[in-house]
């Protein structure tokens, strides 16, 4: 646990170290692309109280460099072949340097897959004194009962949600209230250790520093939802290649992430054995001509697989366009409805709000709305992320909606658990930075 | 016939593209490295200073290389210097008398002919306004190296006698050259005493007024270095003033008109104090006076 906690104040530190610098990589490593932005971090107007900008503050950096690779040896969007990946990394880094025309060392990466799982926590502290500092924020974060997540998982995300003072819930900021029992509730998102430190390994092996790790399925949230949506309650489903996140968020925090291990690549290895064509072949007719809605038109509409195995008949052969849906339904609807009882069981249909935004390559599939309003409710919207300064228009599209969210999880992080410092309880009794800690604190 | 050979089709011929871009470890690692702002300035800029710096430096630390360029250089400029283009070989004296030209010509520090870089200008037109006798002089190279001298010579317009001879002065009292005789140059005035070449300027305003009697005028004497003597023929002396001298002098004159003062047997005019002008007679008319003054005397008492 400290381990971790260190680990993620490490990689804090090293954010700031980037911030300094000026330049920083964001690298979203997903089952079917691998994309890397290089931003470049402009006039941080610190002296604003409310934090914002010109642009609603997305304004602090600029997107100087960008690209994208196939990517390689990623599956259900966790790294299974090492070395290939890491040479897909090196591509899309590279790539991204040299647009920039700079040199990056501090990366913000994000994993998609790795099994997320969400774990809601409360604390409460009697307050010392009436009102409410800093340290007492630590206090009730480290008295949050931690639940026993099992051997090789780690603590990805743990963001308190929501603080409460005495009878007031629902507080955003407890600091410099007066009242005496804070009790806070904390999110908690753990995933499988070995991924994450494969990931780390990979990006590690390229002279890269770590400079923060993001769900991808967070990142997506942030980047695809718009305000009011992440304000009232919302879902975000970012449908990858190889998984599909699952985000919902109320407040403007994420209250429950989750992943299906379904995704677009599953669509298109069912073109490939439904059509009997190779998978890029399937994946190609996918992009040009797949559908979930099927019209009477489109049995009149014949699709050339085209093959060029030498056999007149094989190499000539079409399918309708019914015939691909009639592949290409049955997957994403499977996807769906294991959305739908994901969003079920974390108790989504309690929100005042049940907004689900749909995102990420998968969702470009036409006609998926209407397929998704049929299985996860009316309030179903195709979602395409912030555009955010510099960003080229090839890395606009839903595909680049965690990418984006990186962006802006870069430029202005949410406060975790392992931002506040460590109470003085928690140091070991006769350490010399305890006694240390206490004269600070006391005064 | 119809060739077997299948048509070569641009298709086949074109490589097939790679199936995996990634850079090697080592690629990566270079372009990183040459990316970096500091590497990339040290490369672009240090390192081609450095290597030229360093070929230079090698090349010269061998004395002898040193000394052969140096041989070359002092060669070439030798040959430039040297091309008839820049040759002097005339030098042409304007406004100078033969004796000063003489003299300029020997004064003259290169041999002509010479290369116009070796002839510093400057420095020869002051040795040449060294010459007392030249007032001012302009050097110019003009085209067909002729080496030009325009000179203007100082006009003597007094002499003065002093212990170390007789020298001819200009109007602003410079020495223009010595004169072993004075009736070389009869025509200009004479004057005598310590301090007088400095006030030439008075003693020729004074020799000005003193044109009507000029026939007698033999000299100024300077006298204490502070006032002036007229010396005229007969022995006779006029002292002046030390302030206004010019305005004695024209009372004198007109005193001479008048009465004919100086053509008595005065030895002295004393006009030092302009409210009360002395006269000294010549020794014997004083005596004469006496004898006079006693037959005055003489007869009442007879």
């Amino acid at each position: 646990m400290t381990d971790l906690y260190q680990s993620q104040r490490a990689m804090r530190n090293m954010r700031q170290a980037a911030m300094q610098r000026g330049v920083v990589a964001v690298l979203d490593v997903g089952t079917s692309k691998i994309a890397c932005l290089v931003l470049r971090i402009e006039n941080l107007d610190e002296d604003r109280e409310d934090g914002l900008g010109s642009l609603a503050g997305q304004a602090q950096f600029r997107v100087i460099g960008a690209a994208t690779t196939r990517s390689r040896g990623v599956r259900f969007g966790e790294i299974d072949a090492m070395q290939e990946t890491e040479r897909a990394i090196r591509t899309a880094v590279q790539a991204a340097q040299k647009m920039a025309q700079t040199r990056v060392d501090h990366v913000i990466a994000c994993l998609s897959g790795a099994r997320p799982r969400s774990y809601g926590l409360a604390g409460e502290i009697q307050l010392a004194e009436g009102q409410v500092g800093e340290p007492d924020v630590a206090r009730v974060l480290a008295a949050c009962e931690v639940p026993d997540f099992g051997e090789g998982r780690e603590v990805l995300h743990a963001q308190p949600v929501n603080f409460a003072l005495d009878h007031r819930s629902g507080l955003g900021d407890p600091r410099g209230h007066v009242g005496s029992r804070l009790s806070a509730d904390m999110h908690l998102l753990t995933i499988d250790t070995a991924a994450v430190q494969t990931l780390l390994h990979c990006i590690k092996r390229c002279d890269l520093e770590i400079a923060g790790i993001a769900s991808s399925a967070y990142a997506a949230g942030i980047a695809s939802l718009v305000e009011d949506e992440q304000e009232l309650g919302a879902a975000c489903i970012d449908m990858g290649g190889g998984s599909t996140g699952i985000s919902i968020f109320i407040k403007k925090h994420m209250i429950f992430a989750d992943a299906v291990r379904l995704g677009g690549d599953h669509v298109s290895l069912d073109i490939s054995k439904g059509l009997r064509v190779p998978l890029a072949t399937a994946e190609r007719i996918k992009t040009f001509y797949g559908g979930v809605m099927a019209t009477g038109m489109d049995d009149r509409e014949m699709i050339e697989i085209g093959a060029n195995c030498g056999d007149w008949e094989k190499d000539r052969k079409r399918v309708s366009r019914t015939e691909l849906i009639g592949i290409m339904r049955p997957r994403v609807e499977e996807i769906l409805e294991e959305v739908r009882g994901i969003l079920d069981a974390a108790g989504f249909d309690q929100l005042p709000s049940q907004q689900i935004v749909l995102t990420g390559g998968a969702s470009q599939i036409p006609g998926l709305d209407g397929l998704a309003a049929r299985i996860l409710g009316q309030n179903v919207r195709l979602g395409r992320p912030l555009r955010v300064q510099g960003l080229p228009q090839a890395a606009m599209g839903a595909a680049f909606a965690s990418t984006v969210g990186l962006c802006l999880f870069a430029a202005h992080p949410q406060d975790e658990w392992w931002d506040f410092e460590i109470p003085a309880e928690r140091y070991p009794a006769r350490s010399l930075r305890r006694a240390a800690k206490w004269f600070k604190d006391n005064w | 016939m119809q060739p077997l050979r299948a048509p070569a089709r641009s298709d086949y011929s074109r490589p097939a593209p790679l199936r995996d871009p990634a850079p090697s470890r080592l690629a990566y690692r270079a372009e990183r490295l040459w990316l970096t702002p500091m590497f990339r300035a040290a490369m672009r800029i240090g390192l081609p200073v450095v290597l030229v710096a360093g070929l230079v430096v090698g090349y010269l630390a061998d004395g002898d290389r040193r000394a052969a360029i140096g041989q070359t250089v002092a060669d070439l400029r030798k040959q430039i210097e040297e091309r008839p283009e820049f040759m002097v070989s005339l030098m042409a004296i304007d406004g100078a008398s033969v004796p000063v030209a003489g003299a300029i010509r020997d004064m003259l520090p290169v041999e002509l002919p010479a290369s116009s870089f070796a002839l510093d200008l400057e420095a020869m037109r002051a040795a040449i306004e060294q010459i007392d006798a030249v007032a001012d002089a302009e050097l110019h190279i003009r085209p067909g190296g002729i080496l030009q001298v325009t000179v203007k010579e100082r006009q003597p317009v007094i002499l003065w006698r002093s212990a170390s001879g007789l020298q001819m002065l200009d109007k602003t009292g410079h020495r223009v050259a010595n004169l072993r005789d004075r009736s070389a140059r009869a025509d200009l005035p004479v004057i005598a005493g310590e301090g007088a070449d400095a006030m030439v300027a008075e003693a020729l305003a004074i020799i000005h007024a003193a044109r009507p009697i000029h026939f007698r005028v033999r000299g100024l004497v300077r006298m204490g270095e502070r006032r002036w003597d007229i010396v005229l023929d007969r022995d006779q002396r006029i002292m002046l003033p030390e302030a206004d001298p010019v305005s004695a002098i024209e009372r004198i004159i007109a005193l001479d008109q008048a009465e004919d003062m100086l053509g008595r047997d005065i030895a002295t005019i004393d006009l030092r104090n302009e409210h009360r002008p002395t006269i000294r007679l010549l020794g014997g008319r004083v005596a004469a006076l006496e004898n006079f003054n006693g037959f005055q005397t003489k007869v009442p008492s007879q």
